[in-house]
Formats: C-alpha cells, sequence, structure tokens
C-alpha cells in the first residue's frame, strides 16, 4: 500500500511494530491491522495494533488514551465534595464503587465514623452495583462470541438495578449517593420493597443465563484454553480481580481488608483454577449469586439510624435545622462556600470494585483541595495483560480474550 | 404462443412474490427475534411495523453511493450483483405445487422443469461464494479481505458434506428433476424421504440443515460478516442499494436452502397425512383459529391500537379461512399452503437459532465440517445405498 499517499497513513505506519529483525531469513509477509479505537467490540475506545499471520496473531499491542479526560488533576481544582462527582465517571459501570472508595480514603484522612446504617447502605448499593457491572459485562462477552439474545436479557435485569438507583438518587449512572460523611440522601422511601423484589427474581434470571451458555458445547468451546495467562504472569502485571480469582488465588480485598463493615457479612469467593475465558464466566457468574447473598443480608439485617456521621463540619444540616438555627446556617454557609479543610497527610485506600482492586491515593495539604488524587484504575493493571495473553491465537480469541477482562476504558485512561 | 404468454405471467408472479418475501422476511425475523429478546421489534412504520420493508427499501435507495478509493471499481460493482443474481436463479426451478388449470392450459407452479434441476442449484449456489469472495478482495480493506477469505473456505468445505447429504435422498427418489424428487414422496408423512423406508433420511437431512445454515452464512456459522471481529465481514465497504444486493442474497439464499429441504426431505407440497382424514381443512381451521386469536384480542386490547388493527386482522385470516373452504381455491391453494407452511418452518428455525446459539471460531468451523460432517454423511450415504440396494 505504500504507492498510495493516504495521509496520515505514514505516520501509522511509523507507530507500527518493528518485527523482530535477529532472523536473517525472508520473513513471511504479514498483515498489520488496527483494530479499533472504532471497532464494534473493543468495549469502547481501545486500539489493538494487531500483526496477522493469516487469522494467526503473531503480536499484539494495546494502544490506550482515547478517553483520557484528565479527572486526576480536575480532582485538585474542586473541593473534596464536589470531587466525589468527578469518581462516577471514571469508571462509568461501577460509579458507585468509585464513589465508595474516594470516599473511604478522605473519611480515613478526616477521622469520620460513619454510623452503621450508612455502612450497611453502602454493602448493599455496591453489590448491586457489582451486579450491574457484571450484567454489562455478561452481555457484552455474550454478543462478542455471538450469543445476542443473553445481551437483552442482562439489559433487563440492569434496568431493574438503574431504576433502583434512580430511586434512591434521581441519577441511573452518575449516581454520586455516596458523600464523604455518609450518604447523599436518606434512603428513599419503600426501597426495602424494591430491593426484594428484585432479589426474589434475580437468581432465576441468572439460572436462565446459565441455562444460555454453562453447558453450551459451542460457548464452551469459544472460551475454554483461551486467553490463558498463568497466575505469576498476572501478578507481575497488576492483574486484579475475577481474573485473578480465576487463576486459583483467593484475593479479594472485601475478605482480606474489609471495609466498610463487609467482615459482618456471610459470603464466598469463588475461585476457579484453570485461568482461562470459561473459568473467568464462571467466577463472574459465581459472583453475582454471592452479591445477591450479600444483599439478601443487608436487606434483612439493615440497622436503623441516622444516614451521614456526626460531623456538623462535613455534612451538611438538615435543612429545616438550617431554616431555624444559627449554627447549622453558619456550618450550610461555610460547607456550600468554602468546602470544608481536611487534616494534612496521606492515605491509601483500596476496596474490591467489580473489575478488581481500585485504589485512590489522596494528598492534602489541609486546604479544602486535594493536593493530589491518584487513582489505581483495575481496568489498567488487567488490560497490561493483553499481548501476552493473545499472542499465537486467533482474531476471534482476542475478542474472547479481551472481553474476558472486563475493562472500562474510563478506568483504563481517566 | 400460451405457452410463452404463461411462462411470463408465471415468471412475473414468481419474481414479484419472491421479492416481496424476501423484504418481508426481514421483518419477520426482526419481530421474532426481538420477542425472543423481550422487546417489541419494529413497530413505528405501519401497525406492527408491517411497512418497515417499505421504509428500508426506500433509505437504502436514497443513501449516497460511496465507493472506496483504491477499490478495484470493476470487480467492486461486479460482485454484489454476482450474489444477488447467483442466488435468485435458483428459484427457477423450485416447484411450489401441484399440477394446476390456468384458462384451461394445465400447467405446473413452477418456472421450468430440468432434469438436472438439483445440480442446477448445487452449481449456482457455488457460483453465489464468487460474489462474496470477490466483494471482499475488491474492496481493499483488511476487514472486509478476512471475511471474503473465511466465507469462501467455509462455503468450500460445507459444500462436501451438503452434496453427500443430498445424495442419500437421491438414491431414494432415483432422479435429479425437483418435480419428480416431490412427486416419489407424494402420501403422508411416512412417505417422505425423511421417514421412507427402507431407509429414512433423518441423518442426512440434521447434515443438510446444519450445512445450509453454514452455506447461507447464518449463526452459529456466521463468521465471515463476525460483526464483532470483523466489523461487517466482507460487505463493510458497502453502502446503499450495493449493501442491499448482498442482503438480499443472504434472505434469498435462506429461501432456496428452506425450499430444497422441504423438496428433498419433506415431501413437497404434499400434505402431513392424507386427505381421507381431512388434511384439506387444515388451512382453514388453522388461519380461523388465527382470526379468532385476533379477534379475541381486538375485544380485549392489550395496547390502544389492537382495537382496530387486531379485529381487521380477524377479518381477514378469517375470510381466507373461508376461500380454503371453497373447492377451486382447493385446488390451487392448498399444495401451496403445505409448501409455503414447510418453507416457513424451516425459516423460522433459521431465526430461531440465531437468537439462541454463540459463534464458531474459524478453526471449529472448519474442524466440525471436515472431521464431524463430512464422515457422517459419507458413512449415511453408505448405509441408505445397502439398505436401498437390499430391498429393491
Amino acid at each position: 500500500m505504500g504507492d498510495h499517499d493516504i495521509p496520515g497513513l505514514t505516520a501509522i505506519e511509523a507507530e507500527a511494530p518493528e518485527p523482530p529483525s535477529d532472523s536473517t531469513a525472508p520473513r513471511p509477509r504479514r498483515m498489520l491491522l488496527n483494530m479499533g479505537p472504532q471497532h464494534p467490540s473493543t468495549h469502547g475506545v481501545l486500539r489493538l495494533q494487531l500483526e496477522l499471520d493469516g487469522e494467526n496473531i503473531v503480536s499484539a499491542q494495546p494502544d490506550i488514551g482515547y478517553l483520557h479526560t484528565g479527572i486526576e488533576k480536575e480532582f485538585e481544582v474542586k473541593n473534596y465534595q464536589q470531587d466525589v462527582t468527578l469518581t462516577d465517571r471514571i469508571d462509568y459501570l461501577a460509579p458507585l464503587s468509585n464513589n465508595l472508595c474516594y470516599c473511604l480514603a478522605v473519611e480515613k484522612l478526616l477521622g469520620l465514623e460513619i454510623p452503621p446504617m450508612a455502612q450497611w447502605q453502602r454493602v448493599l448499593l455496591t453489590e448491586l452495583t457489582r451486579l450491574n457491572s457484571h450484567l454489562v459485562w455478561l452481555g457484552t462477552h455474550a454478543i462478542d462470541i455471538g450469543a445476542m439474545s443473553v445481551f437483552l436479557y442482562c439489559f433487563r435485569e440492569r434496568e431493574d438495578i438503574l431504576r433502583i438507583f434512580e430511586m434512591y438518587s434521581s441519577q441511573r449512572m452518575m449516581t454520586s449517593y455516596f458523600r464523604i460523611g455518609g450518604l447523599a440522601l436518606e434512603p428513599p422511601r419503600g426501597w426495602q420493597k424494591r430491593i426484594k423484589d428484585f432479589i426474589d427474581v434475580f437468581p432465576s434470571r441468572v439460572d436462565e443465563y446459565e441455562e444460555l451458555l454453562t453447558n453450551n458445547r459451542i460457548w464452551i468451546n469459544r472460551t475454554r484454553g483461551v486467553g490463558i495467562l498463568p497466575l505469576e504472569d498476572m501478578l507481575d502485571l497488576g492483574v486484579t480481580g475475577p481474573m485473578l480469582r480465576a487463576a486459583g488465588l483467593s484475593w479479594d480485598t472485601r475478605k482480606t481488608e474489609p471495609y466498610s463493615s463487609y467482615e459482618k457479612f456471610d459470603f464466598e469467593i469463588p475461585t476457579r483454577s484453570e485461568t482461562d475465558v470459561y473459568a473467568r464466566y464462571l467466577v463472574r457468574i459465581e459472583e453475582m449469586r454471592q452479591s445477591t447473598r450479600i444483599i439478601t443480608q443487608a436487606l434483612e439485617g439493615m440497622p436503623s439510624g441516622r444516614w451521614t456521621a456526626d460531623a456538623p463540619h462535613v455534612v451538611l444540616p438538615d435543612r429545616e435545622k438550617m431554616k431555624t438555627q444559627m449554627e447549622a446556617l453558619i456550618y450550610h454557609f461555610k460547607i456550600v462556600t468554602e468546602g470544608f479543610n481536611v487534616p494534612a497527610g496521606e492515605v491509601y485506600q483500596v476496596i474490591e470494585s467489580p473489575r478488581g482492586e481500585v485504589g485512590y491515593y489522596v494528598v492534602s495539604d489541609g486546604t479544602a483541595k486535594p493536593y493530589r488524587v491518584h487513582v489505581r484504575g483495575p481496568s489498567f493493571g488487567n488490560l497490561q495483560a493483553v499481548p501476552e495473553m493473545v499472542q499465537g491465537t486467533l482474531i476471534a480469541d482476542v475478542i474472547a480474550g479481551i472481553g474476558s477482562m472486563d475493562f472500562v476504558l474510563g478506568d483504563a485512561d481517566r | 404462443m400460451n405457452f410463452f404468454l404463461l411462462s411470463v405471467i408465471k415468471a412475473a408472479v414468481v419474481a414479484f412474490v419472491l421479492l416481496t418475501t424476501l423484504a418481508y422476511l426481514q421483518w419477520v425475523e426482526r419481530k421474532v427475534i426481538a420477542h425472543i429478546q423481550v422487546r417489541l421489534g419494529p413497530s413505528r412504520v405501519g401497525p406492527h411495523g408491517l411497512l418497515q420493508p417499505l421504509a428500508d427499501v426506500i433509505k437504502l435507495i436514497t443513501k449516497e453511493d460511496l465507493i472506496p478509493p483504491y477499490a478495484n471499481k470493476f470487480v467492486y460493482l461486479l460482485a454484489p450483483f454476482l450474489a444477488v443474481t447467483m442466488s435468485l436463479i435458483s428459484i427457477s426451478v423450485i416447484p411450489f405445487g401441484a399440477e394446476i388449470q390456468v384458462f384451461g392450459q394445465p400447467t405446473w407452479m413452477q418456472l421450468t422443469d430440468l432434469n438436472v434441476g438439483l445440480l442446477l442449484i448445487l452449481a449456482v449456489s457455488s457460483m453465489g461464494v464468487y460474489g462474496v469472495a470477490l466483494a471482499g478482495w475488491a474492496s481493499n480493506n483488511k476487514y472486509s479481505l478476512l471475511g471474503g477469505l473465511r466465507s469462501s473456505a467455509q462455503m468450500i468445505s460445507y459444500e462436501l458434506p451438503l452434496s453427500l447429504a443430498v445424495a442419500s435422498p437421491l438414491l431414494l427418489s432415483n432422479t435429479l428433476s425437483l418435480r419428480q424428487l416431490v412427486q416419489t414422496q407424494a402420501g403422508s408423512i411416512l412417505h417422505w424421504n425423511i421417514l421412507r423406508l427402507p431407509a429414512p433420511q433423518i441423518v442426512s437431512f440434521i447434515v443438510f440443515m446444519i450445512a445450509g445454515f453454514a452455506e447461507t452464512n447464518r449463526v452459529p456459522f456466521d463468521l465471515p460478516e463476525a460483526e464483532n471481529e470483523l466489523v461487517a465481514g466482507f460487505h463493510t465497504e458497502y453502502s446503499s442499494m450495493k449493501f442491499a444486493a448482498f442482503f438480499m442474497a443472504e434472505y434469498s439464499n435462506m429461501v432456496t436452502v428452506a425450499c430444497v429441504t422441504v423438496i428433498l426431505f419433506l415431501g413437497g407440497w404434499y400434505p402431513l397425512f392424507a386427505v381421507a382424514w381431512g388434511s384439506n381443512y387444515v388451512p382453514a381451521l388453522l388461519f380461523g383459529l388465527a382470526g379468532a386469536v385476533c379477534l379475541f384480542f381486538g375485544l380485549n386490547p392489550v395496547r390502544k391500537r389492537d382495537r382496530i388493527t387486531m379485529p381487521v386482522f380477524g377479518v381477514i385470516f378469517l375470510g381466507i379461512a373461508a376461500a380454503f373452504l371453497l373447492a377451486p381455491v382447493q385446488a390451487i391453494f392448498i399444495p401451496l399452503f403445505w409448501f409455503l407452511a414447510k418453507v416457513g418452518l424451516i425459516l423460522f428455525t433459521f431465526i430461531w437459532v440465531r437468537g439462541t446459539l454463540p459463534r464458531f471460531r474459524y478453526d471449529q468451523l472448519m474442524h466440525f465440517a471436515w472431521k464431524v460432517l463430512f464422515p457422517v454423511a459419507l458413512v449415511n450415504l453408505l448405509v441408505t445405498g445397502l439398505l436401498v440396494a437390499w430391498f429393491s
């Protein structure tokens, strides 16, 4: 194609990975395929440079950054409470997990005690988020492999979850429902019934997906033995989450470093040892069932009490108090106009998001705005495994492999 | 002169009906898939989206006609028309029904009866591969190229089990003319090739169906256009009516495969059970039932517009049911009804499978064709041959 002068092509060619030059024999002719950033199944704007020999993959280079929005810098110009809304946009399929991690980090700096009711609500809603994210993963993964109906079945259940979020926070996706010091609003009237209705049908819906996929010959052929990566390599590359658990390591920060009273819940960490795409599928399906268990427990044992911490300099006062008490009005004015100062120091908080370990590193210089916030996105770590995982496989395996990683490009690029 | 006039009329009717069917098959597919997937499907253009095919055609015609700058223009333009022509030719040898009288002239519900009709269909459908392969090559797009290569490899591989599966019922019927093929299966389901003694062709029916899915590039064998891997495969660079041509070719191939299946295995236009047991009343009964259901939902409307549309459909269905009771109508339309009902059932299976199964991987597909389907078809052919030789 060198004789045609297409603008931009030379730049792309220059960027292309150089084939190994150690061999003196004539190289077989290979094709360079740019998969993405506009491609139906790279889950957003991932670009993969594939070097192909027929349909076999000689090498693969993931290229990220197409969704870079400068969120980490933006953290530094807003005050602490406003920054919560940014965390939603990082991993837009699991916004509440990010909310929770950031809030926990800042609360640790402030030394706030969160009332049990808020903690349990946080557990309940982050587990719903996990279901939400896993449903999107299962649907898109299935449609990548050609099972079209599963996608729409998953989105039916996701719609129920989004309606619950809407009921809580009047937002479907970017809820920002967790705030520093507790929850944004009191849980809405009748939330128990809505969640109970959902939890009652959901296990049978998971059975439905399993019926279509788990024992399906074609599904098993497409996923078993595909996308294998040894556990040691995963640990070296910083892979976390269900991928790690599908490789046999029972690592889940909900158990190993419990936060937000996860230690009070009874659930199991599903693990498999096959390390392939099928094992990741089974692990995530089982995680959905375990999340349902956690939600049921949270629903049954929900403690009563306030939904915000007893910290008037951080939490906005009630509207009623604000209108009747001078002190509350002063706090309201101060929090709204200049925020609250956070003691100088630094903190790193890790939680288990649906995709793996999400970590927030917050540095405070004692003012109302963070000095630096760094996010450890699980998608970034997981994506590093792409070249190792797909080398020597077929194009169809790349699709199955990157589908099984369940990344969100917003989380990787930030 | 009468013969020519009649042929022209028949050709016009078949072409019109076929093209309308292709357009509406796509509507049916969208509706069925939608209901499998708890959606509504097309519902905006006309009642129940019935005018959607028309809207689609208008959209496709008025779309900008793009030719990529580095495509091989001649081959690029040739490919879609090769694909669609080859897929439409096959219909000319398909017999839809028994002999009828038109203006006192006896004629068959078939355009032409070649004595090698089946071979013609096999040959023409093999030519159809060129359309796809050339489209993939001429577009000068890497995804298209991969799609084109996949599809040629796949269609050539599946041609073998397909031909072997076709050979077994031929041993039973002992003819290549499609009309005679049907005539040898005259009678109830027990006389159809699928269950006919001495060698029931159930295995070969299954092999033929699977190979047929692969020949028409349908799920689970839709690798050439696997949108999640190859964007749109061989027709990535095609727009407007050229895209529509590929689309039409795919649906036309589906119809052809369904028709051939019915002719080879399911007794063509012959009814499920004997006329003596009242098989002539089945269409009237079915349409009557459909009409009653429509009227019921017209009286108990689920949606507002059902109050108008459902009774209209109900009356139409009842009218058809009444027409099926008239003797002159029966003679022409009952064979046609049975033929179309069987074809419809098979087309429904095509759509149903698409809503259920994931997609094969390229190497697994080849593995399946050469290591599973091919030996099975071969053994079946041998067994059929032995049984036919033994009992005749």
